[in-house]
């Protein structure tokens, strides 16, 4: 949105935000987190409430736009970031969110992700990550950890787990960030980076599921895991982590490699940059995980390139430069035609 | 430039109709000429219906027969309803097309036969010896015309490659074909001086080929001997023509509908044949206020149709069959969120991959009952090229009136296959007027119009109208979830109702033919021409039968009941296994007698003739 527009637009407030209802989500569950942390930076947006649009496809986080009161669209499973783009080229000035769950979009909606995410579309897609299933009671999703027993892998789960950031990466997102439900400042730091940015925006939020997966993250997010586990990306920052910021994680081969800060030597020492246009070091850094190392939270890429929508806005105003005529004889233009008296 | 011979009005035979087919290799430019040809009779004032037929493969090997590319139509000096079921004039540029255009030739048709392609080599790939080529000449009347050879000829002096010259050949059978039906190259030409300005050489070379074609017929004694042919102008309806296949009127027909609605339109598809061409068709029309989006598959297609609706603008989606069948639990949402939507099925040969580019109507099922749930659309169907904008101009129509996705059923034939199109002016178009919701004041998302049950449509970015909408079952007025068991009753019941009230916006069907008849054919979709054809046939040799052609298959028109009541027998000819046949026979409670072929190609009017026959003669019950 153009910042002079702020002093026109009507003021709202967190409160308007929530539409009256009950919200039926389990008691605990992490989505609660994410939605207060989204009612909360709303109205700092100097975008007026009526042109936000939340889409989502199934699942229990996919129950998100019932919660807030602006326009939303419920969709079908996977579907969300389909049928956002639809909402987004019919009306660029709108802000347009998907929310949706690991299993709706990296499984059965992992087309149409990837394809969002490559096109540049000015789309925010908020993924809550709770490595499960939650609506269906449980089975694994495509991020849960292998081995790992659920409903439907009694003997474990078979199959390697996507890595939601490098996907994301892969397929030319230009925003790649990782939040958690629980760290509520954070988050709503983040979240609003990812709606200043102009084109795709790929937030991962771990989320925690309490009836089917609860505490898989506690890890890396419980407070005593934090200094330890947990590393906060920050801009032009080395990336140091424990209590006392002793432990270094600096690259080797191309690979990252943890050690005692007062050893990594300087010109090793890996230094957090998101605006970095080749992703290589972003895909170096998303591919840190528990427990080898600590795992990164933050913004991990955040470059410009022309946004799908202002591209094909720039092919509409070439296009009608270039027409003599609009009106509905214009579509006949070019045909031969003839007159029958 | 060639005047019209001055022998013409003498010598030649007044025909009412022909057909003609032209026939070659796939690089042979046939299709060209045919449209060519086809623009030549419309500018004279024929009425006319063509069939481009061609290759699966887009490079079979040259001569062969898979690599044989037709293009059949017929004009006429009054209404064409198909591009004919024989041709009365083969015109093949090789022996492969020779072969393969002889199959369906009237018995005496005339062929006209590139000589110049008679080549040892060519004759082997089309499995011709020359035997075969004498019994031809006995069965059919055959003009043997080097046409390669005077192509070169007649361009010798332009300093052209030789396999640029002969790549002007066609034009030479066009002019030569020109000429014997008297049709002018006027068109033609004008189409050559405006396609190759900017490589004159190519152009002098083209319409000096054409012109030496139209020559040679006027000069070659070979024709003097045989009747030349002249074709009146038909009685059409006076205005401004344009030739526009099925794909293309479906596409303006949408461009117009949304202009009319004073909303842009947005088509959100994925490429598949033979429904590729409204993709590319509207694509050009950024101009018009039209945002193409070709998506990541057909699902995203509707998707993304989807959201440009909920947001304000005219949405449609296009696909064939296999596309449809991905993008069916789409649109039991769109349904659900009642929401305007239009979805085109350019119907191909099923089921799976199937025949994808011969014509079938076997989607008219899955159209009608293909979603999970009670789930009613409104259907309908196209009768012919011409008539696609109608019905794609109406599926907007009735999609933004009633809040509701309307699918409409073209074919692979009509797709293709072009006929003259009379340019409505913009105030002759029903009315199209959609009131975008702005007044925050008793605004309930589902609350209804109370007589078309339409609810409001409120979008993004008005200020006031915030509200969530899905595919859960929702409140019949809120429109918040509901899981309350009488409100999804109601609210199955509010959905189909809503199509029943179509009914009422929707003409009765009409009785043609002899009304009085205790026979009737009954059809919807690409068969209409070949029914009014066997139908005009059929009474005018003293065989009554009526004709009854539904372009609304769901709702279905209120007087179709009490009309096919009145007939004895209710014969239903159709390009699939008898699905309309069914949904008459379980609405209405009639018997009705299915005459089904699925040859992937449309049913032609003489085998239509021939059932009914066996019917009155008591073979079929
Ligand atoms: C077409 C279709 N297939 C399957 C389902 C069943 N289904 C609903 S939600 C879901 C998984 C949701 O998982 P996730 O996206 O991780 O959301 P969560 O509930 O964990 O937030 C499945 C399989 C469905 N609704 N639609
Ligand atoms: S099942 Fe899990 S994810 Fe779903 S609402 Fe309950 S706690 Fe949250
Ligand atoms: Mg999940």
């Amino acid at each position: 949105m153009k910042m002079q527009e702020s002093a026109s637009i009507p003021k709202f407030t967190r409160k308007d935000l929530i539409p009256g209802g009950e919200v039926k989500w389990c008691p605990g569950c992490g989505d609660y987190a994410i939605l207060a942390s989204i009612q909360k930076i709303l109205p700092e947006l100097n975008t007026p409430r009526e042109n936000f649009v939340f889409v989502s496809g199934i699942g229990c986080s996919s129950r998100f736009p019932y919660y807030m009161n602006t326009y939303g669209l419920h969709s079908i499973h996977g579907r969300a970031p389909a049928v956002a783009t639809g909402v987004k080229l019919a009306n660029p000035k709108l802000s347009v969110w998907v929310m949706t769950g690991d299993g709706d979009a990296m499984s059965i909606g992992g087309n149409h992700l990837i394809h969002a995410l490559r096109r540049n579309l000015d789309l925010k897609i908020v993924m809550f990550n709770n490595e499960i299933y939650g609506l269906t009671k449980g089975q694994y999703s495509p991020t849960t950890q292998m081995g790992q027993v659920t409903k439907s892998s009694p003997y474990g789960v078979p199959d390697y787990p996507f890595s939601p950031l490098r996907l994301a990466l892969g397929a030319g997102a230009t925003f790649v960030a990782r939040a958690f439900d629980v760290d509520g400042p954070h988050l709503q730091a983040i979240l609003k980076e990812a709606a200043l940015h102009k084109g795709s925006a790929f937030i991962e939020i771990w989320q925690n599921c309490v009836v089917f997966n609860d505490s898989v993250f506690d890890p890396i997010v419980s407070k005593e895991s934090r200094p330890d586990h947990l590393l906060y990306l920050e801009e032009g920052q080395p990336l140091l982590f424990g209590k006392d910021k002793e432990n270094a994680v600096i690259s080797e081969e191309m690979s990252p490699r943890v050690v005692p800060a007062s050893e990594a030597p300087k010109e090793r020492l890996l230094v957090h940059k998101s605006g970095l246009q080749d992703p290589a070091y972003a895909f170096l850094v998303s591919g840190m995980t528990y427990p080898e190392f600590p795992v990164p939270m933050g913004i991990f890429r955040n470059v410009q390139s022309p946004a799908y929508d202002e591209i094909l806005d720039g092919q509409v105003k070439k296009a009608k430069a270039k027409a003599k005529d609009n009106s509905f004889m214009a579509l006949f233009d070019g045909l031969e035609t003839w007159t029958i008296n | 430039m060639p005047s019209d011979s001055g022998l013409a009005s003498q010598e030649r035979t007044i025909v009412n109709k022909v057909t003609v087919r032209f026939a070659g290799d796939s690089g042979d430019g046939m299709q060209l000429i045919g449209n060519l040809f086809a623009t030549e009779a419309a500018w004279m004032g024929n009425d006319l219906a063509t069939f481009p037929d061609y290759p699966a493969e887009i490079r079979a090997p040259i001569g062969t027969l898979n690599g044989v590319s037709g293009f059949q139509l017929q004009i006429g000096a009054s209404d064409v309803y198909t591009p004919g079921d024989n041709p009365d004039v083969l015109v093949a540029m090789n022996p492969a097309a020779l072969k393969v255009g002889l199959k369906g030739l009237k018995d005496g048709g005339i062929v006209l036969l590139n000589t110049s392609s008679l080549t040892e080599r060519n004759l082997q790939k089309a499995g011709l010896t020359k035997e075969d080529l004498d019994r031809i000449k006995s069965s059919y009347r055959l003009y043997e015309v080097e046409i390669t050879k005077l192509t070169q000829l007649a361009v010798n002096d332009l300093g052209l490659t030789p396999a640029q010259a002969e790549r002007c050949k066609n034009f030479f059978a066009l002019g030569l074909i020109s000429w014997m039906f008297n049709r002018k190259i006027e068109p033609t030409i004008d189409w050559i001086k405006k396609k190759f300005a900017k490589n004159p050489a190519i152009m002098e070379a083209n319409e000096k080929t054409l012109v030496a074609g139209y020559r040679y017929g006027e000069n070659a004694e070979i024709f003097s001997a045989f009747p030349l042919y002249d074709i009146p102008r038909a009685r059409m309806n006076p205005g401004l023509y344009t030739n526009l296949t099925g794909n293309q009127a479906i596409a303006y027909g949408l461009v117009a509908a949304a202009k009319q609605a004073g909303l842009e339109l947005f088509l959100g598809s994925y490429p598949i044949t033979p429904a590729s061409e409204i993709l590319h068709e509207l694509a050009k029309l950024k101009h018009l206020n039209v945002v193409t989006f070709q998506a990541e598959d057909e699902i995203a297609g509707i998707c993304s149709a989807i959201g440009a609706s909920f947001a304000g603008m005219i949405a449609a989606t296009s696909t064939s069959g296999p596309g449809l069948s991905l993008k069916q639990e789409a649109l039991g949402l769109a349904l659900m969120l009642e929401i305007p939507l239009v979805i085109v099925d350019v119907q191909r040969g099923g089921p799976s991959t199937g025949l994808p580019t011969k014509t079938e109507q076997s989607d008219l099922m899955q159209a009608i009952y293909g979603r999970h749930g009670e789930a009613p659309v409104v259907v309908l169907a196209a009768k012919n090229s011409a008539d696609c904008f109608h019905m794609a101009y109406e599926a907007v129509r009735i999609a933004t009136k009633y809040m509701i996705p309307v699918i409409v059923l073209s074919d692979s034939y009509l797709a293709n296959g072009s006929e003259p199109f009379r340019i409505p002016s913009p105030n002759e178009l029903p009315e199209i007027k959609v009131q975008l919701r702005t007044d925050p004041n008793g605004f309930y998302p589902y609350l209804r119009d109370p007589k078309t049950l339409a609810r409001p449509w409120a979008i993004p970015g008005t200020p006031g109208l915030e509200h969530r909408i899905g595919g859960l079952e929702k409140d019949s007025l809120t429109g918040c979830v509901s899981y309350d068991a009488d409100n999804h009753e109601k609210m199955v019941l509010t959905r189909q109702e809503k199509i029943a009230r179509v009914q009422q916006d929707i003409p009765d069907v009409e009785v043609l033919g002899s009304p009085d008849s205790e026979v009737a054919l009954v059809g919807w979709g690409s068969t209409f021409g070949a029914i009014a054809q066997s139908v005009d046939e059929l009474n005018r040799s003293g065989i009554p039968v009526a004709q009854v052609h539904l372009s609304y298959l769901n709702p279905l028109p209120g007087n179709l009941g009490e009309v096919l009541k009145r007939f004895k027998k209710v014969i239903v000819p159709e390009i699939n296994l008898g699905q309309l046949s069914r949904i008459l026979r379980a609405t209405y409670l009639i018997e009705t007698i299915p005459f089904n072929r699925v040859l992937g190609v449309p049913i032609r009017a003489q085998e239509i003739v021939e059932f009914v026959h066996q019917v009155f003669e008591g073979v079929v019950a």
